[in-house]
């Protein structure tokens, strides 16, 4: 008790409201905030189950989940309720202790990394200044990239201990996916580094902020790699490979029922709502209100933060939402197309583009030209030309192209043209 | 004494050869059917020697459209062998055919290519009409032109959201769905059923369409294009459908001549094969629509050559709802059509041709008849014969989709385990039909 006491004496006292916090109220707070952040994720990453299905159903024409509550709200309710009622599977000859270990190793870094992402300005409250984030961590978004990373242990170990083939190949595919992928997600985020100086994501939303441009103007291609990696950390389609529904049934988590599947369920659907919180962080000015720079400067008022904040939410659901757009649009690479487009077009991009940036910004500083808004300018401009030549790079008439009306027979014969000459893979043994 | 015989069984568990492959283990098969193994059995943890791995894909599997079994013989994901196991879905078709009277077997014939029952019953009463020595109607003849059009295009809905799902594409797949119901409404206002019609009967129709059901094909026929056209915009010329499809699966024009495909999958090689222009039945000759002929025989180009398949069974449509002519829908043959009811209860004569019609059967003169349509599988022949009774002494079916997936292994060899999911439902099987 006696401890407490002078806990809430510090409470009460009037602080620096630009200043840091004392140690009680920055427990309290920090209580508040894990519970808070917590919650909205957990609740989020719920309804997001049921975004996913409405909004598919509305790509679909059809109405979606709409028996639970009013439309279907409580429908991931149900869902949950129903998934704690099922029966928990263990098929025989599996490695217990690896089957039970892996959703757990799927779902715990899925939940660690949100504790980084920044969701507002600081607020300059009676008792000092309270950032909107749970650890603004100086590693940063290095931080993000090592956690989501270990998420691929729990795929491989599902995988190699359902004791299924289908969950073998899933687990194989997605290790070999992710390892892939998260190279060239690294290299897309040096030219922020490079911008920036620093890797905390506070300082990556400031320095968007001082150049009055976003970084997806001005790191285009960057934004281009990391947009496309996003897809394949995630597992989503196009490139959910390791899942594959109509190839590996389910993939990895084929053996898997009842809450073990759904922890693996809600990793998905966080991971998502991380990569799309990171998105919008790195490269859509993260929570800075634009056309403003009070909310840069210090700590700010709270109906600020909490415009802040709902800019952050604002453009996180946006990507969210793209997510979704595009798994009900696309259909899925195979294996060895998403591979090649992991490292020979991506992870040579990315190499590229940091050579060109870095190139540029030593030019830009000699030349005098001050990190601002004509700076920002100047890179537009280079990226513009560079976007278009990543286009007809990557494109070469069958990526990108139109997916519209009928092919005329001639472009027919040049897109067999390109393909067939990688198609038929040789075969070590057999006839 | 048993007499004992000496099979192979294609694939053991027990180990592999000398080449990679699994060994290939000697059975003794004695008289009384009862099966015993030379060998040891395999032990419970094989040994992890060897680098190919087996999969069996299905029969249980999602993308096996039904009840198809393919054993894979993986190095990785590359497929070193295939082998296709059917029968699981077997029923016995073609004998219960003979203990049925003509009209009776139509209902089976709804159960084995259950996507194209329409067609069935129509091909079926084809091939008995011709037993029977019977000229349908003309108004028969074009409904049954409907009939058949509209269960190609049924079953070709089905292939085109079953492929896109299969190649990971799912919104494609309800889209079509939502159409092919539109097209099942339209069944179930002509007969009241909708999987399975039972359409036909020998020498006419189970009924003729109702009032304003045209209507409702023209309503169908004009928006339905609208939809092939989305389908169109969503995957045709996205780069990853593409590059999915583009070279999966390729059979030359000799290979699939020589393998005997038919239907979409021979078009699609280059053969400009089509039961409807090379042997016309039910008038289509006149008829003006186009056959699609693919190039390279591969994944894609059955899909374009399917996706036009569509279009010109609307043209066909179209022609036909403007050409229906008047009349009766039957023929007036009294061996083989009922007497109105109103007769049947109130003239003698009327009744006891009701009675033996029912209990009896119509009886065709004793001969065979063979005749092939153009089914949405390809090539479906109803072969049977008749000994002058009621009942056919043999019936047998020509499945297309069982010829076209004895050449899945000659295709999907080399391919990766994706390719095999998008050449297994490029071939468009269905399985009632392959087991029968």
């Amino acid at each position: 008790m006696t401890d407490v006491l002078p806990g809430v004496h510090a409470l009460l006292l009037a602080a620096d409201p630009q200043g840091p916090m004392n140690f009680w109220p920055w427990l309290v707070f920090t209580a508040i905030k894990m519970l808070v952040f917590f919650t909205i994720y957990m609740l989020g990453v719920a309804y997001l189950t049921l975004a996913e299905r409405k909004i598919s159903a509305w790509i679909q024409h059809r109405h979606g989940p709409n028996r639970v509550g009013w439309s279907g709200f409580m429908q991931p309710l149900a869902d949950g309720v129903k998934n704690f009622m099922k029966e928990e599977t263990m098929p025989p000859y599996v490695n217990k202790a690896l089957f039970v270990l892996a959703p757990m190793l799927a779902f715990i870094p899925a939940m660690t990394v949100w504790a980084v992402i920044p969701w507002g300005a600081p607020w300059a409250s009676p008792w000092g200044r309270v950032e909107m984030v749970l650890a603004d961590l100086p590693i940063g978004f290095l931080f993000i990239i090592a956690i989501a990373s270990l998420g691929v242990y729990g795929i491989v170990l599902a995988g190699w201990s359902s004791n299924n083939k289908y969950a073998l190949l899933g687990g194989l595919r997605s290790s070999a996916q992710m390892v892939s992928y998260e190279i060239s997600m690294g290299l897309s985020l040096i030219p922020i580094l490079l911008f920036t100086g620093n890797v905390t994501l506070s300082s990556v939303v400031n320095s968007q902020a001082s150049m009055h441009m976003w970084n997806v103007l001005t790191l285009s291609i960057a934004f281009l790699l990391y947009f496309i990696s996003a897809f394949a950390e995630t597992n989503r389609l196009p490139f959910d490979m390791p899942e594959a529904e109509s190839e590996l049934i389910t993939g990895y988590h084929t053996e898997y029922s009842a809450m073990k599947f759904s922890l693996f369920f809600i990793a998905e659907y966080a991971n998502m709502a991380t990569q799309s919180a990171m998105l919008a962080t790195l490269f859509f000015g993260g929570w800075d209100v634009p056309f403003t720079q009070a909310d840069n400067t210090g700590a700010v008022s709270f109906p600020l933060v909490l415009l802040s904040m709902a800019l952050m939410m604002a453009k996180t659901l946006f990507f969210l939402f793209v997510y979704i757009w595009v798994r009900w649009t696309l259909p899925r690479f195979r294996y060895d197309q998403l591979m090649s487009l992991g490292w020979k077009i991506l992870l040579p991009t990315g190499l590229g583009y940091i050579i060109v940036v870095a190139s540029l910004m030593l030019g830009l500083d000699a030349a005098g030209i001050e990190r601002g808004f004509v700076y920002g300018l100047i890179f537009l401009g280079v990226n513009i030309v560079l976007v278009a030549l990543f286009m007809v790079f990557l494109d070469r008439g069958k990526i990108l192209s139109a997916a519209y009306g009928r092919a005329s027979i001639g472009e027919l014969q040049r897109l067999r043209d390109i393909t067939t000459s990688r198609t038929r893979l040789s075969t070590t043994a057999g006839d | 004494m048993a007499t004992k015989r000496t099979i192979e069984v294609a694939l053991s568990t027990s180990g592999l050869d000398a080449e990679g492959r699994p060994q290939r283990v000697p059975l003794v098969v004695d008289g009384g059917g009862s099966v015993t193994t030379l060998e040891a059995p395999p032990a419970l943890e094989p040994e992890l020697e060897g680098e190919h791995m087996l999969l069996n894909l299905g029969p249980q599997h999602p993308a096996t459209h039904g009840v198809l079994r393919l054993v894979l013989e993986l190095d990785g994901e590359t497929v070193v062998r295939c082998i296709p196991h059917v029968g699981y879905l077997h029923c016995g078709f073609e004998k219960i055919g003979e203990y049925r009277q003509y009209n009776q077997i139509i209902p089976w014939t709804d159960r084995e290519d259950y996507l194209n029952s329409p067609g069935n019953n129509v091909a079926f009463a084809l091939g008995a009409e011709r037993l029977f020595g019977i000229d349908i109607t003309p108004r028969c003849t074009v409904l049954r032109v409907i009939a058949m059009e509209l269960s190609r295009i049924i079953s070709h809905l089905v292939w085109l959201g079953t492929t896109c799902i299969d190649i990971g594409a799912f919104t494609p797949f309800l889209w079509a769905f939502q159409e092919r119901e539109r097209v099942y409404n339209l069944l179930e206002g002509w007969v009241g059923a909708r999987l399975t019609t039972s359409l036909t009967r020998v020498g006419g129709m189970a009924a003729d369409i109702p009032d304003g059901w045209m209507d409702g094909l023209n309503s169908f026929v004009k928006t339905f294009p609208k939809t092939i056209a989305e389908v169109d915009k969503m995957v045709t010329r996205n780069g990853i459908w593409v590059g999915r499809t583009i070279g999966i699966g390729a059979m030359s024009a000799d290979e699939a001549v020589n393998y005997g495909l038919s239907g979409s999958m021979v078009r699609a090689a280059g053969v400009a094969y089509d039961v409807r222009k090379d042997f016309p039945y039910l008038e289509y000759e006149t008829y003006d629509f186009e056959v699609p002929v693919g190039s390279a025989g591969d994944v894609y180009d059955r899909f374009l050559v399917r996706m036009e398949e569509l279009r010109q069974s609307v043209r066909i449509l179209e022609q036909a709802s403007k050409r229906l002519p008047d009349g009766p829908v039957n023929v007036d043959d009294a061996r083989v059509i009922l007497p109105p009811k109103s007769k049947a209860t109130s003239e003698m004569e009327s009744m006891i041709h009701h009675f033996k019609q029912v209990m009896e059967g119509p009886r065709p003169p004793a001969g065979e008849s063979y005749v092939a349509v153009e089914s949405p599988k390809g090539e479906k022949g109803y072969y049977m014969v008749s000994d002058g009774t009621s009942k056919p002494v043999r019936w047998r079916i020509r499945p297309p989709s069982y010829v076209n997936l004895s050449a899945i292994p000659k295709m999907v060899e080399g391919h990766l385990l994706s390719d095999v999911i998008a050449i297994n439902a490029s071939i468009d099987i269905v399985m009632g039909e392959i087991d029968r």
